[in-house]
């Protein structure tokens, strides 16, 4: 080990281990912007991130901190159905653990009760939270504007045919201002459960709103260590491009 | 109607050029007042339709294969403006159509994206088509990649000759199992050049092929096949024989799509298995120049700069794997209009990594700042950041006086950029 790397070590207030589900077939638009958020975002914060994958027929790492997955097409659902329904039991219990978990669009539906696709069959979620998901016709497309109480104003794109409708057990991420959200007529978007985060936006998600980054790994390294030390990542540039995509259409 | 349509037609195209409108409105009327007026014109045409359709590269491919065939003597009709819509493809053919309504031309090649290819296809059913690709690209316009591939299976089912496959892409490759009763051609890649070229399914994983939907079953005997990529050189194989050319064009991927034209231009005149065509035709295919803005190459202050496009993630991969950042000053601009795309995402499926040592020296578009925060996080270093393209440009400029320069820019940015340029240099005008 070089000197660098040792002081590296020494200097880091920890490990933090973040799970992507499924990188291969739900990757759709940007989802690797999330985890590259918050294997930087630990870094600036002071604490070793250590990026993990889990794929379909992998063996399930061991002492997983943030869980993060994404979006996929149709198909992408298809190839991770039975397997995400036989690591169901173990998803839920981290879940209802208090494990921090980011899922977006494709995860976020199958991470909810069902979803009737439009072609007819349902594909089982895994009921981490309570919410329904009906494939239409139309095609939610464009910029979206949301306010959430927990990390105010939130911006992100979205492109989705699943209407999604949430039930008591779920709050929602927030209220739209500009855009659709989870379907077409609620005027809310995504949904909130314990430390699950679930969205439908893409931009990517995380890097324009670090607010929600730095919740997942607030929330991680108080569940690990007790206590989070925040560092003083420059978020100027996050700041001027909010600033610029809040202006631009639909 | 037949006598009524080519005069109208052509007065609105002369008006709306003299009042500096688009290609699009001379095409609409004709569509309304003469419906059949495309595929009653086109029909005429010894050697048919050529479609040539795809995510990236449609316009640098049909351009080789229009050059191709004019070195073998055909007239070749096609859509240069590169409005390659159905309407953009009827304002061209009124530009040449003589008064009578007729196409003095022997084939016509039309580069077409895939949702106005479908309409074109639905009209005009072609003799050929050449599908190149299908990867990740405004997703906002298409909705999912699946449903690309089915807009190009969709030409193929409507071509009524020859298809000609990219072998190395599995969305492309699996149209042959849906067709019957046309010729299947292919253009394939060496082994060892696959990794160079990750299909949608490659996009997070380390090794190529082993992506969500696997590899295409036992790889198919293609026409064409690009054996080697030098510096300004290509090796390519067909009809058994290996054949090493120069090349004017730049990037690899411009150089696979040369494999693709060929396919398409020895099918079209028939000159597969003779040997002196075939000298004539890589002759013309080393003469090739790239198509404006697709690594095209102006001058400015003595220095060359390079305008590449950029309009999705694995063209923006190819495009920083393909001109190397060593020694050049650098701008990227970044727009988000209709045509560029609304969604920022595609940013984050790109690795910027191969910046790091040299840095970009100017950001503009009006995504500048996303551009900004996108290369925050893979730590690499910019200059300056500003939204408005001419200012930015004319500081790019000055800032790297004595140097070559390039340019990464996005499709409504890269027009900006070239009417900025035409100010200062020699820009090619393309009508």
């Amino acid at each position: 080990m070089t000197s660098a790397e040792d002081t590296a070590q020494h200097a880091s207030k920890g490990t933090i281990r973040v799970l992507q589900l499924y990188p291969r077939a739900m990757n759709i638009y940007g989802d690797w912007g999330n985890s590259l958020v918050l294997r930087q975002r630990l870094l600036w914060h002071g604490y070793t991130p250590e990026l993990l994958e889990y794929n379909v027929g992998d063996d399930f790492p061991e002492d997983v901190d943030i869980i993060v997955g994404g979006g996929g097409q149709d198909s992408g659902q298809i190839v991770i159905k039975d397997d995400l329904q036989a690591r169901g039991d173990q998803l839920r219990g981290m879940a209802e653990d208090g494990t921090p978990m980011l899922v977006i669009c494709g995860l976020y539906q199958l991470f909810g009760k069902f979803f009737k696709t439009k072609a007819g069959p349902v594909i089982p979620g895994i009921g981490i939270l309570d919410v329904e998901t009906v494939g239409t016709d139309e095609r939610l497309i464009g910029n979206v504007t949301l306010t959430s109480p927990e990390f105010g104003e939130i911006l992100g794109y979205e492109n989705h045919s699943g209407q999604t409708s949430l039930g008591p057990g779920v709050e929602p991420l927030g209220t739209v201002s500009k855009g659709a959200g989870n379907n077409s007529k609620d005027g809310h978007e995504g949904a909130r459960h314990g430390n699950v985060v679930a969205s439908y936006l893409h931009g990517s998600l995380l890097p324009k709103n670090p607010a929600i980054a730095d919740f997942l790994i607030r929330t991680a390294v108080e569940r690990k260590y007790g206590t989070f030390v925040p560092g003083t990542p420059d978020d100027g540039f996050a700041r001027l491009a909010r600033e610029h995509a809040a202006r631009r259409p639909r | 109607m037949f006598s009524f349509t080519v005069p109208l037609g052509k007065l609105v195209r002369a008006v709306s050029r003299l009042r500096g409108g688009g290609s699009a409105l001379p095409g609409l009327v004709v569509e309304k007042i003469d419906p059949g007026f495309m595929q009653r014109t086109l029909s005429s045409l010894p050697h048919g339709v050529a479609v040539v359709s795809g995510t990236n590269g449609k316009t640098t491919t049909t351009k080789m294969v229009v050059e191709l065939l004019e070195s073998q003597g055909l007239k070749v009709f096609t859509n240069r403006t590169g409005s390659n819509f159905t309407r953009g493809v009827a304002a061209a053919l009124l530009g040449e159509v003589d008064w009578r309504g007729k196409l003095d031309a022997d084939v016509a090649v039309l580069e077409l994206d895939e949702a106005h290819a479908v309409h074109f296809v639905n009209k005009v059913p072609p003799r050929y088509c050449l599908l190149l690709n299908v990867l990740r690209d405004q997703l906002d316009r298409f909705g999912e990649i699946d449903t690309t591939a089915l807009l190009l299976q969709r030409i193929a089912e409507r071509t009524t000759g020859t298809v000609v496959l990219n072998r190395e892409d599995p969305r492309v490759a699996r149209i042959s199992a849906t067709i019957t009763g046309r010729e299947v051609l292919y253009f394939g890649l060496d082994e060892s050049l696959r990794s160079t070229f990750p299909n949608d399914d490659d996009m997070r994983t380390a090794t190529p092929g082993t992506g969500a939907q696997g590899n295409v079953p036992a790889a198919e005997t293609a026409d064409v096949v690009l054996r080697r990529v030098g510096a300004d050189e290509a090796e390519f194989e067909f009809d058994g024989e290996r054949v090493t050319t120069h090349m004017k064009l730049r990037g690899v991927y411009n150089i696979f799509n040369a494999a693709a034209a060929l396919v398409l231009a020895r099918s079209i005149t028939g000159t597969s298995g003779k040997p002196g065509d075939a000298a004539k035709l890589v002759k013309a295919l080393s003469e090739v120049a790239p198509a404006f803005g697709r690594g095209e190459s102006l001058v400015v202050d003595g220095q060359p700069l390079e305008l590449v496009l950029v309009k999705n993630p694995s063209g923006f991969r190819l495009g920083l794997k393909s001109f190397p950042a060593k020694g050049y000053a650098s701008m990227i601009a970044i727009n988000d209009n209709y045509a560029d795309g609304r969604d920022m995402s595609w940013l984050w499926d790109v690795e910027f990594e191969s910046l790091r040592e040299d840095g970009v020296d100017v950001l503009t578009g009006v995504r500048a700042y996303d551009m900004a925060l996108r290369l925050q996080y893979d730590e690499v270093r910019f200059g300056s950041v500003n939204t408005d393209i001419p200012a930015a440009l004319a500081e790019f400029i000055r800032g790297s006086a004595g140097k070559p320069k390039r340019v990464f820019c996005t499709y409504t940015a890269m027009l900006a950029i070239r009417r900025e340029l035409s100010k200062i240099t020699t820009v090619e005008v393309v009508s």
